[in-house]
């Protein structure tokens, strides 16, 4: 998803004209290329595969409902992932984990600073090494402890390539916010997956190796 | 003449610098210090292949059923056989 321009190809301005002017199929059109990114949005939010696919059909039908209050000087792919963010965020609340993890706590970032674990270095991406289904698992693992507010941005910014403007504008928060979230969410996720890297997912070691050995 | 920078201050700007953010002053006094801090230089390191990792994009599946699910409400209202 090319985030670039704030505005929408001039290619997406003739489809969502010809979509308002009764040409059905041109949403489809306008779609496509956003199709996971819509999936990996709500998943952002949700990170449940049924209830983010359930989540995007919603997204998409209001999208189509609303087409006729986008704004043409934005950017349409922001737009849809703005309703996408609200959809999953109104499902979050439904679903009972909201009295665990707020999301309308979501606005505040913590205070203070994240201190990063002290685990040896990580060098190599273990993609090669490890088995696809113990590192995807290990990934799912590490998204679930995020905090909903850190998964959402490092979704929408190291997932899905989006500027910090564009994160902060879907979000609704500052790009200072984005920043602090992407920091937090990013320290998180390298200490959630470093202590497997080295296989001991595999082996099932529990000690892992620490740089200053004698803390 | 490169002034220290702390830990503290570098887990901070962590991200920015990764994502090549942070001022020219502000980035000679990180890499000094990632020069002889090995507890730091491994967080910039577990973090940065973190970044690659996910940014990849292979690790996330996409449903196979998503092509066919994703219009299933909008094929619905407007009538349309998928």
């Amino acid at each position: 998803m090319s985030t670039a321009s704030l505005q929408s190809e001039p290619n997406e301005c003739q489809l969502i004209e010809r979509c308002l002017s009764g040409e059905h199929e041109a949403f489809y059109e306008l779609m496509r290329p956003y199709e996971r990114a819509v999936y990996f949005a709500a998943m952002g939010v949700l990170n449940n595969p049924a209830d983010a696919e359930e989540v995007a059909q919603e997204a998409v039908l209001k999208a189509f409902n609303n087409l006729c209050k986008f704004r043409r000087e934005a950017k349409f792919s922001t737009w849809l992932i703005q309703i996408t963010i609200n959809e999953a965020r109104m499902r979050f609340r439904k679903d009972r984990r909201h009295l665990y993890d707020s999301i309308d706590e979501q606005r505040s970032d913590d205070e203070g600073d994240y201190i990063p674990k002290d685990l040896a270095d990580w060098r190599e991406i273990p993609s090669e090494q490890l088995q696809r289904r113990e590192l995807r698992e290990a990934l799912k693992r590490a998204l679930d402890s995020l905090d909903t507010k850190y998964r959402e941005v490092l979704m929408l910014r190291d997932v899905q390539h989006m500027s910090i403007a564009e994160t902060a504008k879907v979000l609704g928060i500052t790009e200072g916010s984005v920043k602090t979230r992407l920091l937090r969410a990013r320290l998180q996720m390298r200490d959630a997956l470093s202590p497997g890297i080295d296989g001991s997912w595999i082996t099932g070691r529990t000690e892992f190796k620490k740089v200053r050995p004698w803390s | 003449m490169v002034i220290e920078i702390s830990c503290v201050e570098v887990w901070r700007e962590i991200s920015n610098y990764i994502d090549k953010n942070v001022d020219r002053e502000l980035h000679s006094r990180m890499e000094a210090h990632f020069q002889v801090c090995k507890h730091c230089s491994a967080v910039l390191d577990g973090t940065r292949n973190v970044v690659k990792l996910i940014a990849d994009g292979a690790e996330f599946e996409v449903p196979p059923s998503l092509g066919k699910n994703l219009y299933k409400k909008l094929d619905a209202q407007l009538g349309r056989s998928s």
